[in-house]
């Protein structure tokens, strides 16, 4: 099998690797990299915990050839926070209940992170639209969608209906 | 998976590698089909030549007649975001953003698609109702293809081993034409299609249907053109009757399986069910 040098920078990190043909970016990422806040989920590319940002748009890294990111510059939950500061995002998820065992919360974050950037000011059904392919077995989707809504500027307010579409009974 | 990766810079040089290695080589786009189907061992080619490195697959433009031609390798976000497509037929666009996810819409190209040709995708029919075609290079040379009759049986193209895709033209639509793409989706959003319906109508001066192009996806082997439906519908006033009428023709058209999205009688009811819908909202 060929192997290929390749050259991208990790949250603002230059680096440089020599990997076989058929490695996964989540592999080189995780194990290479040692970068493990991006998890391994599915692997199939529906449940979105394997999240990154590639030169800024979201892909599965369980379905992406690494040797696909030459010369990309790769966004990972560790690349969030500055100087410990967590963005206004992160700090959204805490105060919402954006999460509980934390296992998709790496996923939700770079996805919810890349919406923002594409649509700042996102309503409910955006929320929800783009955020549908990530999938939380906790929280029910309301704290997450109630964070980004926050970090949006938009005060945490969601029109209640959750990504699943129904209002929960709790809220009305 | 064990294999080496192929990083030719222009088509030429893909050709002449894909005629080098024969059966032994696979063209890699986005890679979302293929890195499955060889994680699963469907695929084990010994050789992947990429179109990555290619420049000048991706655009998408208008072209002078008021047609559309996007790349091969534009993704179907790309699509999505086009102005241009967008002006084209907002309908394409739907189709191209009812597949799965936002990640996988990063990752997926518009080539990829029609060469994967599951039944169940979403562009391939709203392509073929659009009456699109595809320009495939090959050692050969140039050759055009209707995306129609691509497919010609699940996940088999009447592509041969070393021809690629370079674009998807789409002719102008006339004036007076309506297009549009329902998905129904009973169980998740990002599922594939249970049974999906695209649909063009150009009605005449005198408001009857002067030209009518319905296909369906998920419900055969290949997308499914409803010939009968269009005939019935061809010269007609399309009034509610005979819409439901007409509809009704699609279940002897459709060809579906059993599987985990229903029985194959289920599949044949809710492709006359979403035929209606679509030739109504077509004619409101
Ligand atoms: C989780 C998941 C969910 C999905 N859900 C949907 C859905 O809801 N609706 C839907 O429509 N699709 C869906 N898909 C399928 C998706 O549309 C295809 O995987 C994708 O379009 C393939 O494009 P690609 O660029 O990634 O192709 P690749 O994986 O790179 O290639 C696919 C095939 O096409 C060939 N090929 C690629 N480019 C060319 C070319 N230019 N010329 C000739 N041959 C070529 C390759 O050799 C390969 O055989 C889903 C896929 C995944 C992984
Ligand atoms: S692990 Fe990649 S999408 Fe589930
Ligand atoms: S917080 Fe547990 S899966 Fe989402």
């Amino acid at each position: 099998m060929s192997t290929h040098r390749l050259r991208f920078t990790l949250n603002g990190t230059p680096r440089e690797l020599e990997i076989a043909a058929d490695r996964l970016l989540i592999d080189v990422i995780r194990d290479d990299c040692g970068a493990t806040g991006t998890k391994l989920g599915c692997g199939v590319g529906i449940c979105g915990t394997c999240s990154v940002l590639v030169d800024g748009e979201l892909v599965s890294a369980c379905l992406v050839p690494a040797v696909f990111v030459d010369g990309r510059s790769l966004t990972t939950v560790e690349g969030l926070a500055q100087d410990g500061e967590l963005t206004p995002l992160q700090d959204a998820f805490i105060r919402d209940g954006g999460f509980q065992c934390g296992i998709c919360t790496p996923g939700q974050l770079i996805a919810a992170t890349a919406l923002l950037r594409e649509h700042p000011r996102p309503d409910g059904r955006e929320v929800r639209d783009w955020m549908m392919g990530n999938l939380c077995r906790c929280t029910g989707y309301y704290g997450i969608e109630r964070a980004i809504m926050r970090a949006s500027g938009a005060g945490g307010q969601s029109d209640g209906r959750g990504l699943g579409g129904q209002r929960p009974p709790s809220l009305s | 998976m064990s294999y080496d990766y192929h990083e030719p810079h222009s088509l030429d040089d893909a050709l002449a590698l894909l005629t080098r290695f024969g059966d032994d080589g696979h063209l890699m786009a986005g890679g979302t089909a293929t890195v499955l189907l060889m994680r699963q061992g469907l695929l084990r080619p010994a050789h992947v030549v990429s179109l990555r490195t290619i420049d000048g697959l991706s655009g998408i433009a208008r072209t002078p007649q008021g047609g559309l031609r996007i790349g091969a390798m534009a993704t179907h976000r790309a699509v999505e975001r086009s102005d241009a497509a967008r002006g084209y037929s907002p309908a394409l666009v739907d189709a191209f953003a009812s597949v799965a996810t936002v990640r996988i819409r990063n990752q997926a190209t518009v080539g990829g698609n029609l060469a994967h040709a599951d039944p169940a995708q979403d562009p391939p029919p709203m392509l073929a109702a659009l009456n699109a075609t595809i320009t495939v290079r090959s050692p050969r040379g140039e050759r055009t293809e209707a995306v129609e009759t691509l497919a010609v049986d699940h996940f088999t193209t009447s592509l041969s081993h070393d021809e690629v895709i370079t674009s998807v033209l789409l002719p102008p639509i006339l004036p007076g034409t309506r297009e549009v793409y329902l998905k129904f989706l009973p169980q998740t959003a990002d599922d594939y299609a249970t049974v999906s319906v695209a649909a063009t109508l150009r009605f005449a001066d005198d408001a009857t249907v002067a030209d009518v192009r319905i296909v369906l996806g998920a419900v055969g082997p290949t997308t499914i053109r409803a010939k009968r439906v269009e005939d019935a519908l061809r010269g007609a006033r399309p009034t509610p009757e005979r819409i439901r009428d007409a509809a009704a023709l699609v279940r002897d058209e459709v060809d579906p399986l059993d599987d985990l999205r229903g029985s194959a009688d289920y599949k044949r009811e809710m492709a006359r069910v979403w035929t209606e819908r679509a030739l109504a909202a077509l004619t409101r």
